[in-house]
Formats: C-alpha cells, sequence, structure tokens
C-alpha cells in the first residue's frame, strides 16, 4: 500500500528524495508530465490543454527531523530539529542516521543518576545526544558528516479497529491522496504538487504556486487531534474516527468561502462526516499558494492526526478513505460548476 | 468626512468576510471614479486615471476590522471563540459582540484566581440561548462576530469602533469624491485581510504594478497618561511614518510628503511606531519592489472598542493626500 | 586601496537600514575597474555587473549578495531637556549601549553620547542584577531642546561611531562588520575574477534592508532572476560560553554552509573547489532556512538556487564585531574560482532532482 511505502521512507525538509522518487515511480504512467524544478518540488500534470479552472493539488513531502550539528570527541552527535519538535518527545527514542539509515538511540540519563531538581524539568537540545555505538570522534567520522539527518525509526503498524501508527501521517497522507488521484480523469488542468520544505516556513509551496498559476488551490494536509485525556473539548482541533477536518482559518490563510461551501455540499449530498478544524494555530502550505502572484483562493483539508511531529502518530483508515473521497468528488462537481 | 466616517465604521467586515463593508464602499465610490474591480483576494480596486504623463500611485486603506470567530458551541449553548486579528483578551470581559445577521452576544469569564490569569481560553460568547440546539439556531461553527458598533462625535474629536481602518477608508473615500483631474493614475486600493498579516494588499500591488505607493492606515499616539514613548500626539496633524516595525517608509516619500506639507500649510507630525505594520510592508516586496510609505491618521486605544481621533488630523491627512496624488513631480521620489 | 583600507572606508561610512543610498558611492569606485556596468533598483539595492564570455543572447546569471545596511538607532521623540528618546533598527541589544559614542543625522550629523548612571549614584543590587533596558536610554548631544529640534527631527537615524580598529594577526574590529566583510568580500571576488575566464554573468548586488527582514534580497533576486545566487554574510565566531555547534573558527577560512536554503550542487562545488584550490574553509550547519539572504533569493518567482558563505565573526551587532581579513581573502578567491567553474551542465543540472 502506497501509504504503508510513504510513511516507512525517509525525507526531512531539503532532504526529501526518498518521497519523491516513491511517489514519482508510482505516477508517471497516470499523468501527462512530470518534472522537478530548482527547490526539488515535484510536478505533475494531467489535462494541461482541457477548459475549465486550474486547479492545484498540494501535500508536502517533508517530515520533522533532525540534523546533526557537531560530533563530541566521544562519538556522540549533538542534533538541532529540523521544523518543529517538542524536545520532550525525544529522550528515549530510536532513530535512523544518514542516507544508509544507521540505528542510533537518543539517550536519556538513567534516573538513578539524576538529582531530584533535574527530573521536573525537560532535556534540553543541548544535553541530548545520538549514540551510534562508536568510540570516538574519528570512528564516528567514518560513518557520519556534519549537516547529515536523523528520522524517528517508526514504522507503519495496524491497530484494531483500523487504526494504524507510524510517523510523518503529516504529511504522507496527503501525498498518498493525490498520488491516488492521478488514476482518475478529471474536465479540467489539474496539477497533483509534491511540495518541499513545509516544515521549516512553507518554502516550496510559493513556488511551484508561481510556476503554475492556478485558478484554485486545495492542500490536503495531516493535522492536530487532541481529542484526548486531560484535554477540554473545546480544544481538541480535530477528532480521530469523526472524518476529514475542513479549515476555516489557521495562522497563514482563511479558507476562501466557495471552496468550503462546495465542499460541505458535496460532503452532505453524499453523505461523508466531516468535522470543522477548531482551533487556528499552525500553518500549510495554502498560507503561500494563497497569496501567490495576484491571490488564490484555497482551502486546506485535514486528516486528523493523534500526536503528530512526534516518534508515533495516529490516524484512522476510515477517515483516509473519507478525505480521498470527499476530494474527488468535490474536484469532479469543480469540473462541471466551476467554482 | 465626518458623515463618511460614520456610514463606513458602520459596515461589517473582519477580515475574510469583507463582503458587506466592500459593497458599502461601492456605492460610496462608483459615481466618482472611472473604473471598479474587485480582485481575486476580495479587494476592491478604485481607478481614475491621469493623463498618461504622470505616475501610476497605488493607495491603500484597508476595508477589513477585527473580530472573533466561533470555535466551539458547548451543550448548555456557550460558544468558545479564537480571534480573527489583534484582539487583546483584556478589552473582551462583558463587550457585546454582533454577528453579520444582527445577533448580539456579550463576553463572560471563568472564574479566574488573578487577572493575570486570563487568558482567551477562559473567555465565552454567551448569546443568551437556552442550549446547543437553540445556540445552533442562530449561529455556526466558523461565524465571525465584531465589536458592537457606537459612533460617538464629541465636537472635534471622534470616539467609535472600527477607526482602524475605515478612518483609512474614508480618507481615501474623500480625496475619490473630491479629486477631478491629475496627471497621475490614481488607483484606491480597499484591502482586505490587512489585520491578520497584510494579506490583501501584496496580490494587490503584484496586479496593479505601481511606480510608488501610500497605505493610509491609523496610528498610536504617545499622549495620554504615562503613554508609551512616542511623539504623536491627537491634534497636532498628519502623521508621516518613518519606521513601524513592518517597514521603513522610503526616505524619498517621506519627504515628499513633509515638503508638500509645509508648502501647503498642512499640519503634519512625523510618526515612529515600535509595533506593528501598515499595507505598505506587503506592497513594497512586491515584484521587483515599490517605493512605498504610510500616512497615518492619529489614534488613540486602537484594537479597542472605542478608539479615537481628531477630525482636524483627518482632514489635514485628506488634504496631504489629495496634495500628493496631484503632484506633478513624483518622479522626484526615486531620482537623485 | 587595499584591503584593510577599503574595510576601514567600508566599516567607518554609515548606512543604516532603510538609508543605504550614503554608501553607493564609494562603492561604485571600490568596484568601478572591475565590472562592466551599475544598476540601482527602486528599493536602492546596488548591482555592479561583470559581463561573462556566454555568447547567448539571454546569458546565464549568478547573483552574489552582501547586504550593505547596518543596525542602527532611530529618534522617536526629544524631551523637553533636550534628550533624545531613540528606537531601534534592526537587533540592536540595549546592554551594548551605555557609553556609546553615536552621530545623530539630522539637517547635519552632530555628535551624541548614550548616558550611563555613574556607580557612585547606582546601589550594588542595579549594578548585579538589572541590565539597561531601552526606554531608560537616551542620546546626549549637549544641545537644548530648541537648539537640537533645529537641526534633528523625529525619524532621523542615528548610526555608531566607532573607528575600526587593526588588532594583530590581520584582524579587524568596528562596527557594521556585518555586512560590510561581506561586501568587501565581493569586491575582492571582483578583483579576482579579472584574471578568470566566467561564461555567467556576475551580478555582485549590495542589498538593501537585510537586517529588518532581508528586504532587499527579495526584491532584488525577482527583478534580476538569476540562475543561481550566493549570499555572503558573517556567522558566529567561537568564543567562550558559546556551543561549537553554533559558532565557527576564527581564521580558519570562511564557512559554507549546509541548510534548507543551499542547493545540494553549489554545496558540492564550492566544496570541491576549495579542495581543488587548498583554500581553507569550514562548513557551517543550519536547521532552519532564516537569517540571511539567501532565504529571500532561494524562493523568488519560481525558485533560484542558492547557497550560502558566511565570515566567522565574533561580538555580532555590538561596536566591536571582529573577523580575520584572511578568512575574507580566502571566501573571495573560493567564490571566483567557483563563478569559473560553472558551466551549461552545471546549470541545467540544477533542476535535476
Amino acid at each position: 500500500m502506497l501509504l504503508e511505502k510513504l510513511i516507512n521512507a525517509t525525507g526531512i525538509s531539503s532532504r526529501e528524495k526518498e518521497i519523491r522518487d516513491l511517489i514519482r515511480e508510482e505516477i508517471k504512467d497516470n499523468v501527462d508530465e512530470i518534472y522537478t524544478d530548482k527547490m526539488g518540488n515535484l510536478i505533475a500534470c494531467k489535462g494541461k490543454e482541457k477548459d475549465g479552472q486550474k486547479v492545484m493539488l498540494a501535500a508536502h513531502m517533508d517530515e520533522v527531523g533532525l540534523m546533526i550539528t557537531e560530533i563530541t570527541s566521544d562519538g556522540l552527535l549533538k542534533f538541532q530539529s529540523v521544523g518543529g519538535i517538542d524536545k520532550r518527545v525525544l529522550v528515549s527514542k530510536p532513530v535512523l542516521v544518514g542516507e544508509d539509515k544507521m540505528a542510533g538511540v537518543i539517550g536519556a540519563k538513567a534516573i538513578h543518576l539524576q538529582k531530584k531538581s533535574e527530573r521536573d524539568k525537560p532535556i534540553d537540545f543541548d544535553n541530548l545526544y545520538i549514540d551510534i555505538g562508536v568510540n570516538s570522534k574519528k570512528e564516528a567520522e567514518k560513518y557520519v558528516e556534519l549537516g547529515d539527518v536523523a528520522v524517528f525509526s517508526s514504522e507503519y503498524e495496524e491497530l484494531g479497529n483500523g487504526r494504524v501508527i507510524g510517523k510523518a501521517f503529516d504529511d504522507r497522507v496527503g501525498c498518498s491522496i493525490i498520488a491516488e488521484l492521478t488514476e482518475y480523469d478529471f474536465d479540467m488542468p489539474v496539477y497533483y504538487v509534491f511540495t518541499v520544505q513545509e516544515e521549516v516556513g512553507l518554502r516550496g509551496a510559493g513556488v511551484a504556486a508561481f510556476d503554475i498559476a492556478p485558478d484554485i488551490a486545495l492542500v490536503l494536509e495531516g493535522t492536530t487531534a487532541a481529542d484526548v485525556p486531560e484535554n477540554k473539548e473545546h480544544r481538541y482541533s480535530t477528532s480521530v474516527g469523526k472524518g476529514p477536518a475542513l479549515t476555516l482559518m489557521d495562522r497563514t490563510v482563511i479558507a476562501d468561502k466557495n471552496i468550503l461551501t462546495g465542499l460541505i455540499e458535496v460532503a452532505e449530498d453524499n453523505g461523508i462526516d466531516y468535522q470543522f478544524r477548531r482551533t487556528d494555530v499552525g500553518g500549510n502550505d495554502a498560507g503561500a499558494i494563497s497569496l501567490s502572484r495576484e491571490g488564490v483562493p484555497s482551502a486546506v483539508i485535514s486528516l486528523p492526526c493523534r500526536y503528530i511531529h512526534s516518534p508515533l502518530s495516529l490516524i484512522d483508515l476510515d477517515d483516509y478513505s473519507k478525505m480521498s473521497r470527499l476530494v474527488k468528488l468535490y474536484l469532479e462537481r469543480l469540473a462541471r460548476k466551476g467554482i | 468626512m465626518l458623515e463618511i466616517l460614520e456610514r463606513v465604521t458602520a459596515g461589517f467586515g473582519p477580515a475574510g468576510q469583507e463582503e458587506n463593508i466592500r459593497e458599502l464602499i461601492k456605492t460610496e465610490i462608483e459615481d466618482y471614479v472611472d473604473e471598479l474591480k474587485v480582485d481575486n483576494m476580495g479587494n476592491l480596486i478604485a481607478i481614475k486615471k491621469g493623463n498618461g504623463e504622470g505616475q501610476k500611485i497605488m493607495l491603500a486603506a484597508h476595508m477589513d476590522e477585527i473580530g472573533i470567530m466561533v470555535t466551539h458551541i458547548d451543550d448548555d449553548g456557550f460558544l468558545r471563540f479564537t480571534t480573527v486579528g489583534g484582539v487583546n483578551p483584556k478589552h473582551l470581559i462583558n463587550r457585546n459582540f454582533v454577528f453579520e445577521d444582527g445577533t448580539v452576544g456579550t463576553v463572560g469569564v471563568e472564574k479566574l484566581d488573578s487577572y493575570k490569569d486570563l487568558k482567551l481560553d477562559k473567555l465565552f460568547l454567551d448569546i443568551g440561548a437556552a442550549d446547543k440546539e437553540k445556540a445552533k439556531e442562530v449561529v455556526g461553527i466558523g461565524d465571525v462576530a465584531v465589536y458592537q458598533k457606537k459612533f460617538n462625535n464629541n465636537g472635534q474629536r471622534v470616539i467609535s469602533n472600527s477607526l482602524d481602518d475605515r478612518a483609512g477608508c474614508a480618507v481615501l473615500i474623500s480625496l475619490l469624491k473630491e479629486m477631478d483631474d491629475s496627471i497621475n493614475d490614481i488607483y484606491a486600493v480597499f484591502t482586505v485581510q490587512e489585520e491578520v498579516g497584510t494579506r490583501g494588499a501584496g496580490p494587490a500591488a503584484f496586479g496593479i504594478e505601481p511606480d510608488l505607493a501610500l497605505a493610509v492606515d491609523v496610528t498610536g499616539t504617545g499622549d495620554t497618561p504615562e503613554a508609551h514613548t512616542m511623539d504623536v500626539k491627537l491634534g497636532k496633524g498628519a502623521a508621516i511614518k518613518v519606521m513601524d516595525r513592518g517597514s521603513i517608509a522610503h526616505p524619498g516619500i517621506k519627504n515628499m510628503l513633509a515638503e508638500l506639507a509645509e508648502e501647503n500649510e498642512i499640519s503634519y507630525q512625523y510618526e515612529v511606531l515600535e509595533f506593528g505594520a501598515t499595507d505598505a510592508r506587503a506592497i513594497q516586496l512586491s515584484r521587483g519592489g515599490v517605493p512605498s510609505g504610510t500616512l497615518s491618521i492619529p489614534t488613540r486605544y486602537i484594537h479597542s472598542p472605542s478608539e479615537m481621533l481628531d477630525m482636524e488630523d483627518l482632514k489635514d491627512c485628506k488634504d496631504l493626500l489629495v496634495n500628493f496624488v496631484k503632484c506633478e513631480n513624483l518622479a522626484k521620489v526615486y531620482k537623485k | 586601496m587595499n584591503s584593510k583600507e577599503l574595510i576601514k572606508e567600508l566599516c567607518e561610512t554609515t548606512a543604516v537600514t532603510g538609508h543605504e543610498a550614503n554608501i553607493v558611492p564609494l562603492l561604485k569606485s571600490a568596484f568601478e575597474d572591475y565590472v562592466d556596468d551599475f544598476q540601482i533598483d527602486k528599493l536602492g539595492n546596488f548591482a555592479a555587473v561583470k559581463k561573462g564570455s556566454s555568447n547567448k543572447e539571454d546569458p546565464p546569471k549568478i547573483l552574489l549578495a552582501a547586504h550593505m545596511d547596518e543596525i542602527g538607532l532611530m529618534v522617536k521623540k526629544i524631551d523637553e531637556n533636550g534628550f533624545i528618546k531613540f528606537s531601534t533598527v534592526g537587533g540592536i541589544d540595549p546592554r551594548t549601549l551605555p557609553g556609546q559614542k553615536v552621530k545623530v543625522h539630522g539637517k547635519e550629523s552632530i555628535t551624541g553620547i548614550i548616558g550611563a548612571m555613574p556607580p557612585h549614584l547606582l546601589s550594588a543590587e542595579d549594578m548585579d542584577s538589572k541590565a539597561y533596558k531601552l526606554d531608560e536610554l537616551y542620546v546626549d548631544t549637549g544641545y537644548s531642546e530648541e537648539e537640537l529640534k533645529q537641526i534633528i527631527s523625529i525619524g532621523d537615524v542615528i548610526s555608531m561611531d566607532r573607528e575600526l580598529l587593526s588588532l594583530h594577526n590581520d584582524y579587524v574590529s568596528g562596527k557594521a562588520l556585518d555586512d560590510r566583510a561581506g561586501v568587501l568580500m565581493m569586491i575582492e571576488a571582483a578583483k579576482e575574477l579579472q584574471r578568470l575566464n566566467h561564461e555567467i554573468d556576475v551580478y555582485f548586488v549590495a542589498t538593501v534592508q537585510e537586517e529588518i527582514g532581508i528586504k532587499g534580497a527579495i526584491t532584488s533576486t525577482y527583478d534580476i532572476f538569476p540562475d543561481l545566487g550566493i549570499a555572503i554574510d558573517v556567522c558566529h565566531g567561537l568564543m567562550p560560553g558559546v556551543n561549537s555547534s553554533e559558532a565557527s573558527k576564527m581564521n580558519e577560512g570562511p564557512t559554507i554552509a549546509l541548510g534548507p536554503q543551499v542547493h545540494q550542487d553549489i554545496f558540492a562545488l564550492l566544496k570541491d573547489e576549495a579542495s581543488k584550490r587548498s583554500i581553507p574553509y569550514q562548513i557551517e550547519t543550519n536547521n532552519s532556512p532564516f537569517g540571511t539572504d539567501a532565504a529571500g533569493m532561494q524562493i523568488a518567482r519560481s525558485g533560484v538556487a542558492t547557497a550560502l558563505i558566511s565570515i566567522p565573526l565574533r561580538y555580532m551587532h555590538t561596536s566591536v564585531e571582529l573577523i580575520s581579513l584572511n578568512d575574507v581573502k580566502y571566501g573571495a578567491q573560493l567564490l571566483a574560482s567557483s563563478i569559473a567553474a560553472i558551466d551549461d551542465e552545471f546549470l541545467e543540472g540544477l533542476r535535476c532532482y
């Protein structure tokens, strides 16, 4: 299954090669044209010659991860985050380092050795190290270079009830849905865009949008679901199992009213569960695309994911198929009726 | 201009939902311009052509205002909300808010040990609904409300909601009504979504490709008790912005405005603002760059329900702006 | 002028963010003998253009960017005793200001000092625990309010008054080495290119307003739209209290950055050329694309392949910034030889992923 392959593959911001190659292999025979640009965005299109609104579908290929910034004399690796990671999820986790995906661990001082005052405070990046099992800086330098990247070593795994865990659902779910949509034909020009460097500032999307100059954009994302104990209902943002989430407003974009209305109508007419994304924090590629050139009406549809930007997130496969169906039906409506 | 100001501050138009205020402004100006357009973002662009020998000037005043957006309706009919634009929680307790259809609610707060604990998620909007079902008949998730509207005229000074930036809009409307011919092409843009990050202005500038630009917006003052140090005062005239946290004004534009003010005996003052931004920030960075500045209207209590300005300052801004757009020598702004 | 004289002129000339026109004549005379043309754009970005040997109708272009603006202060109010209250332009640490000599640029440029209370009048507790805050500081010019207002207006800029000092070993110290050192590297690269053959047209751009949001780089790159771009800025130099993962060694060569704002092919080109020519260099890891003109250049229009070379600098954003002129010299050599190595194949490969 494509989603599984994408989750298990590695691609942090600006190092998206594995993801890009996977997607390209998957979709190249379905589309008319496929190319990359100077930043590494992967852009495919179908129906360029057709009439109708030019649609840009976008999902980002990159995930958050770590970059090696120093090798200590003991051969331990110091690092910084690439994209936003809560440092508290890092300690005591296995990682995969470099292109060869070497095993490493982010160790913690044993609790026996900690002072009571230390145990109350989160461990800072300065005191976290990746251990790859070498004895000296010289030995480490045989395997790692400054600037190499590391990701969480979590694999795609199915739980009970149609739920799945893994890393990087944000935004491999979006990539997977868009890739799957290339199997269909729509009656208008459609650009399937797999962007880079979203997690470090929505960097790839604006560049791709400038090149394509779409009339409408739909961004498919993985977003926070905080429907968990100790949280109040009005702060859930989204809930797992209640269908795809439609953004009203986040820190970077206010969803276009016409597109939003269209999506709601399609969902209701076809009995597809949906919810609203009920917090306004965070941003995504729509923030960059919507302000490109003279402006592009844009909307964001997201899959609820618990625990995003951590080693293990959780999604519902039923939500996934509902989201996919919603987007497909909306595109069909768009081709018929326009925005 | 007082009547225009009163009319435009009454228009409903939170960032992202400017349809109402756009229609209102359209009817104010449609008989006074050569062309009117609405672009992809919803910006209203009013064009008065010059004689082809002058500069293409973009003026920008934002039509949107700040507000609150409903994010959740609880079982008892209370509404939870987030902010649209820079709304400070301390301005909200017991304030009245109004939705597009006229529904009014008031803001309540959970029990607090101290006001230091006041945060957005401790507040809720009460529209007096008996329960969730009743509330849902009237409002939905995503609906936006703005401060309840009230315009007070004290003679010289006005206290009202939304002077930011309906005052700027009033200046542009007055200018369009007053202007006859000039050599310069005037693109008066009533922009959208300024309050959530000067978003409308950039795409508008991309489409227009102006030679230079002036935003018209409000700025703070330093003339109230124990105020943050700032030289701007109500009643001292149009404020020529030198710098805020969004941009530094093009020196040529700043100097040109001061020259024109001196020549035409219009009261003016220089302004340095240590927070905030205007549409000039976005316009300046459009394409290969646009020399930009801001003409500011001194205003107290910005982003509160009761902002205050001085009508003489407003008139000074308008007069200075008219002189600027009529100026036959604007190319001097970027010539050495 | 040799490097030391030139860097002295560059640093001692005032060009506070937003008011850069003042330094342009110096740049013109510094580049004059090495380039074919000059351009100034709408926001004041200054470009010195050296044509390459390509005879294509639309020759490929590389844009080098070093910012010419320096941080400073701005008059925000003149009080009734003639003291000037000020705001910051760019990232100034208020703690570096007390006791600093400044120039206030109005109708004329006048000298002032940023006052500091004498220890006699302060408590030990104050001196130990309370850092100066911006609102407590002011400039004393000696003038009265009326006299001052004849010369100075609200909004006038204030620059640090500091001569460039020569220390031992080709180290120099002064204000505005961020990023006049980068500007110097561009001038020296232009000089180096005199003796090399390069196909690509080179735009040496001294950008404006980097310190308040890389604004000049954004618009100038849109305007010129090069095939690739290299930003030249400063990075932190090692000193006590700073991690070696956050800073680079002094006098061991310029740093070549590795991060999201750097295109892997250009990184490889710079590294290879440095090795081939035995030019000392260091690697600097960046986990974020922001912080220099490279960030603005990379996302212009439909994208530009970018890279970043930096000069290690201690005490950034103070008036005693410190660099090694050797690092600048090596950087200039590296840039020139890398530019000479760029051919069509390299350029076509930039889109290949």
